[in-house]
């Protein structure tokens, strides 16, 4: 038959591909179809129409069939913005998204458009993979757990009023149906990628009541599961866990915005958002986005920003529509960048003679060319270079990206 | 130094001969489990180090009220609202229904509004993280852990997360307050007013305000998120944090988390009929009797108690002998890797405290 | 009649439960532990949420014994292959062991699956304590109808052409109930149970699905001249029932000249409403009448759940390893998978793959008159497959 069997090896990267699904049939090589497919993308505020630009430049580079559908949307700048439900039909006929971080602004009336965009397409369930990437350094080692967090309603739900001058009440809701809904997606996901234990996070000794609800749905659906241990952890008590001894977590489930302080103590734990990828889930769709939500306003235009978590984003998107044979270029090049960024770097060197590439990608922000930190310049580059090899020194395309590499 | 928050806290109540007396009685409640024995540990280091105050020990083992709950007896609340402070060993919930939480019986009797935890890498005690000094200052009464819930149509509860406008300001002219008398530069506003526009909107215009009034300290607000992310990488970048109560209590646990858990820190309740200074780890029944538990967060807390009573000097003497004590490594308790008693401990305290 | 049937039959039944204790697990459908019954009654009922999470549903995989692995494996190639947005949950069953442990696993799995694919499952121990596991699953997950649908292959050789009949067939209790026991020694009964609210919801089912797919004509298969009581109820129930449908024509036969009348005459035939041994013995007929065991899927419905498998439930054991069964019939169960996800797209491309394999290209294994093997049918619809395969995920 004509199967090809490629050899897994237990790098990181890899292993992020094995948690976007299929992990046992790795040995088949899939079809690379043809013609195009559909992605939405939405840069977001900040730093995310550079990151963008990035992304967009290393999927090309892999050759892989996409078309991208940009969707400027923005809360801050509204007059530029596209109109949601545009960008809504657009994600449900595509099925899959890259999505920026969008600015929620504090002064104004109803829901951000992160919440209309979430509540529209019913993404309910958000998926954020912390892995420790080798090369990176952090305090924590080895970490590789899964974060998953319902964030369709909770604390998030907008619904505030003034009861008298002064005094503000704040809605937190919690329902039977989603609850149950995102215990079930987490030990599903848990079940499909062979992993071993759900952690519920929650603070029920005080919210009896609502946070009661989700804990005991999490408890109910535990039961359909006998295979994957189940916890329960109070929500103080894991941040400080998280900070401690993070190797005891597996699977995490927990409400909206416990799921965003776990997810950013966590990604931090790692080596900071920029690394960290995250997926939002409806039943039909997913939107990949960086797993910690944050601007990052003050590095725009400055080049210093970190665009991995952008474009493991987009090699999850193309593992996820069946261009696996692209998105293992990606993954590997991320991998190779990554992890082996001194080699890289040095084969570059010798090529261009840029005495300018001469540190580590992650270490105190090698210059380019005696100039300020270039970090998301050099990983663009790199990964293009790991997709293409060294034998492919200048086919089309490597000059602007070169000339932007080595400008003099 | 201190008066300035002192006078703060104590505006109405404070008879102004009592910061000058030359001793001043402390409500002291050991506590269940280890409690006692880490009680007795800081009564003996200050009075080695000798400290004018007296203490005056209290029994809070619950007593049936008149509305037949338990609840603390009426005799320590006397004795707190006598002398307006009180050092509290950690304490056991009794679990089961008709009895109120000891801590939160505290709390609404003496409205403690602020909880104060200064979280510092403490040196000879090895973790992850080498420079954390951060305080996290938390808003106590209201916010998300209101209590008000209920369940509106089978299957759908919903929680109320109350914000008002005294209890906000409160909580932050607190946290300028005490940032100037602890030679602290900087109050980082905590908060979710992206998305929480109004609540959390309200909490950080008080902080603004009161931003206003200080403007020797730097004030900045960030998301929670940001908090989040930065604390575990670059804790250092952070000072004084000022917060509503679900993020203080999270956020706190997690600075302890930095520094290696509750047993080593400090923490204090800030209110309007009093202060209460506490340390926030378990009772530990297991080796309780066997003088074996670790008395530095109760010791630390102590000397918080120390500084909010204008005693900076006793204070400082103390802390410089306990934290020397750790960082030497000779005698620590089983806690902190040695092999120490929790006297053996104590006493190298106190023979540092005599030598200086 | 009617009343009077009723009223015994229930006698017989109640007699049944207060005699024999462990005749009661046996009804319920189970030799699980009685503690695990326990646990599910209260659950039977509820509906879980699908696992279709980004568009990828979540399909519990049972290999089963014989051939079913190797069955199960090609048809994970080709969703593979064909970038078919489903997620295999993969169950294995040890044929030898007593235990039900990984029987009840296997049924955990469907529960929170909704879906599952499956080949025969083994079930090698003689001992009266355990049950056919297929039949265990079936009542477990109340799989009350299994839908059969029976029509020819132009490229097969057969004596009929144009044979296309929906065979529809309760599924969970009727001879299979397996309420067997000795009365005396040498004496063994086995009782055959039919009820009036499982028969209804059946021919509900039955006229129904006639409807829905534009069918003309139900026939109920019966014995009722000989079991007046039990097939008695049963046709009884079904006249009853398609008088809610008038536009659906019904008739009944009595499963003997059933038989004859199918090998003579199939086209006469549109639905069969059966029990579940008549069942058995229709579809196995028309597989003959068709050509082959190895073309034909059915499908196990309930409520909550759905379960599809090879239409002849056989294990083919002799012929396992050997690269000769057919896999035609598992992809067949694999294509009604896609469109019972609604994964159209998929289905139809899988479905004419399938179709030009078999009446265009002549890949036949020997079951029915070829000599490929089967990697060679897999690889001839792996061929047609490329040529439709889009990127994304296309519902």
């Amino acid at each position: 038959m004509s199967m090809l069997f490629l050899h897994l090896s237990n790098n990181s990267m890899l292993g992020l591909m094995k948690e976007t699904g299929h992990s046992i049939l790795q040995q088949v090589t899939p079809t690379i179809p043809e013609g195009k497919i559909g992605c939405t993308i939405i840069p977001g505020d900040g730093i995310g129409p550079e990151m963008m630009q990035c992304m967009q430049e290393v999927v090309e580079a892999t050759g892989a069939p996409v078309d991208f559908e940009t969707f400027f949307l923005s809360d801050i700048q509204y007059r530029l913005s596209a109109k949601i439900d545009d960008v809504v039909a657009s994600v449900k006929k595509n099925a899959v998204c890259i999505k920026g971080i969008l600015s929620s602004p504090v002064s104004g009336e109803g829901g951000s458009l992160n919440y209309q965009f979430r509540q529209k397409l019913d993404l309910f369930a958000n998926v954020v993979h912390i892995i420790s990437i080798p090369g990176v350094p952090t305090r924590h080692k080895e970490l590789d757990f899964i974060i998953i967090r319902e964030q369709t309603e909770g604390e998030f739900s907008s619904m505030e009023h003034e009861t008298v001058p002064g005094v503000v009440e704040c809605y937190k809701i919690v329902t039977e149906e989603k609850s149950r809904r995102i215990a079930k997606f987490a030990f599903d996901y848990a079940t499909g990628r062979g992993r071993k234990k759900v952690t519920a996070v929650h603070k029920a000794n005080i919210m009896k009541l609502g946070d009661g609800l989700f804990l005991n749905c999490c408890k109910e659906m535990a039961s359909l599961y006998p295979k994957i241990k189940f916890e329960n952890m109070i929500i103080d008590n894991c941040t400080m866990q998280l900070a401690s001894n993070p190797h005891q977590f597996d699977v995490m489930v927990m409400g909206n915005l416990y799921g965003s302080i776990v997810d950013n103590v966590s990604s931090g734990l790692v080596g900071g958002a920029g690394i960290v990828a995250g997926a939002s889930y409806s039943a039909n769709t997913v939107v990949f986005e960086p797993g910690a939500r944050h601007t990052y306003s003050e590095a725009v235009g400055k080049e210093i920003a970190n665009p991995t978590a952008h474009i493991v984003c987009a090699a999850k998107m193309l593992h996820h529509v069946n261009l696996k044979v692209h998105a293992r270029k990606l993954f590997r090049a991320i991998d190779k960048v990554i992890g082996d960024g001194k080699k890289v770097v040095s084969t570059a060197r010798t090529i261009y003679r840029n005495g300018g590439l001469s540190r580590l990608l992650f270490g105190d922000g090698g210059g380019l060319c005696g100039g300020p930190p270039a970090r998301s310049i050099l990983i663009k580059f790199h990964c293009w270079f790991a997709i293409h090899g060294a034998q492919a020194v200048f086919p089309t395309g490597l000059p602007r990206l070169c000339s932007v590499v080595c400008p003099h | 130094m201190a008066s300035g928050v002192f006078n703060f806290l104590m505006k109405s109540c404070r008879p102004s001969n009592v910061r000058y007396a030359s001793s001043r009685t402390v409500t002291l409640i050991p506590g269940d489990g280890i409690g006692p024995e880490i009680s007795a540990a800081v009564q003996k280091i200050f009075a080695s180090a000798q400290v004018p105050i007296e203490w005056e020990s209290v029994d809070v083992t619950p007593v049936r009220g008149p509305d037949g709950k338990f609840g603390i007896p009426q005799s320590a609340i006397d004795s707190v609202n006598t002398h307006k402070i009180g050092l509290k060993g950690p304490l056991m919930t009794p679990i089961g229904k008709g009895h109120r939480s000891l801590n939160l019986a505290l709390r609404k009797e003496f409205n403690l509004y602020a909880n104060v935890r200064p979280c510092r890498s403490i040196e000879g005690y090895e973790t992850l993280y080498k420079d954390v000094d951060v305080v996290t200052i938390r808003e106590n009464t209201e916010g998300e852990y209101s209590g008000i819930e209920h369940e509106i149509v089978p299957g759908v509860v919903q929680s109320i997360k109350l914000i008002t406008e005294p209890a906000s300001q409160r909580v932050a002219d607190y946290a300028f307050e005490y940032a100037k008398l602890n030679g602290r530069k900087k109050v980082t506003a905590v908060h979710k007013a992206n998305i929480m526009r109004m609540s959390d909107g309200l909490f950080l215009r008080c902080c603004r305000e009161a931003a206003k009034k200080h403007p020797e300290i730097k004030f900045e607000e960030k998301y929670l998120d940001t908090v989040c992310l930065t604390m575990v990488q670059e804790p250092s970048k952070y000072d004084v944090l000022v917060m509503p109560n679900l993020y203080g209590d999270i956020l706190s646990d997690l600075c302890a988390g930095l520094i290696g858990g509750l047993g080593l820190t400090p923490s204090g309740n800030i209110g309007l009929g009093g202060a209460i200074f506490e340390s926030v780890h378990g009772t530990a029944p297991d080796i309780a009797g066997k003088d074996l538990a670790n008395p530095t967060a109760l010791l630390l807390s102590a000397v918080m108690m120390l500084r909010h009573m204008d005693l900076g000097q006793h204070a400082l003497k103390i802390e410089q002998a306990c934290l020397a004590t750790i960082r030497d490594g000779k005698v620590l308790t089983g806690d902190l890797g040695g092999k120490a008693k929790c006297s053996e401990f104590t006493n190298a305290i106190i023979k540092r405290i005599e030598s200086s | 009649m009617a009343a009077v049937s009723r009223i015994q039959l229930q006698k017989c039944l109640q007699n049944i439960w207060s005699t024999n204790s462990s005749l009661k697990t046996l009804l319920c459908g189970s030799s699980v532990s009685g503690e695990y019954q326990r646990r599910w009654a209260s659950q039977a009922k509820v509906k879980y949420p699908k696992a279709k999470y980004g568009g990828r549903s979540t399909v519990t995989l049972l290999p089963g014994g014989g051939i079913g692995p190797e069955l199960t494996g090609y048809v994970k190639e080709i969703f593979l292959y064909a970038g078919v947005p489903v997620v295999f949950e993969e169950v294995k069953i040890d044929p030898s062991s007593d235990s039900n442990e990984d029987l009840e696993n296997a049924i955990t799995s469907i529960r929170r699956n909704g879906v599952g694919l499956k080949g025969n499952i083994e079930t090698r121990s003689l001992s009266t304590s355990v049950m056919s596991r297929n039949v265990a699953l079936r009542n477990e997950l109340d799989l009350f109808v299994n839908v059969f649908h029976c029509y020819s292959f132009t490229g097969i050789q057969s004596r009929h052409q144009n044979v296309d009949i929906y065979v529809i067939r309760q599924n969970t209790e009727g001879e299979y109930a397996m309420a067997e026991h000795e009365s005396v020694p040498g004496v063994v009964e086995c009782l055959k149970i039919i009820t009036r609210e499982k028969a209804e919801r059946l021919a509900h089912y039955a006229f129904n699905f006639a409807r829905k797919n534009g069918r003309k004509k139900v026939t109920t298969v019966h014995k009722a001249n000989i079991m007046k009581l039990s097939d008695g109820l049963f046709l009884e129930v079904s006249r009853e029932v398609a008088k809610h449908y008038p536009e659906i024509e019904h008739n009944d036969m009595i499963i003997d000249n059933c038989c004859m009348q199918l090998v003579s005459k199939p086209s006469q035939f549109d639905v069969m409403l059966t029990t579940n041994l008549y069942g058995t013995i229709v579809s196995n007929v028309i597989c003959g009448l068709i050509g082959g065991a190895g073309l034909l899927s059915g499908g196990n419905y309930g409520d909550h759940y759905a379960v599809f498998e090879p239409g002849t439930r056989n294990t083919g054991t002799a012929i396992a390893g050997k690269n000769v069964a057919n896999p035609i019939s598992m992809l067949n169960g694999a294509v009604d998978l896609l469109n019972h996800l609604e994964l159209d797209h998929h289905a139809r491309i899988l479905r004419d793959a399938i179709m030009k394999t078999v009446n265009e290209d002549q890949i036949h294994t020997p079951d029915v008159g070829g000599s490929a093997t089967s990697t060679d049918v897999v690889e001839n619809v792996l061929k047609h497959l490329a040529q439709n395969v889009k990127p994304g995920l296309v519902f």
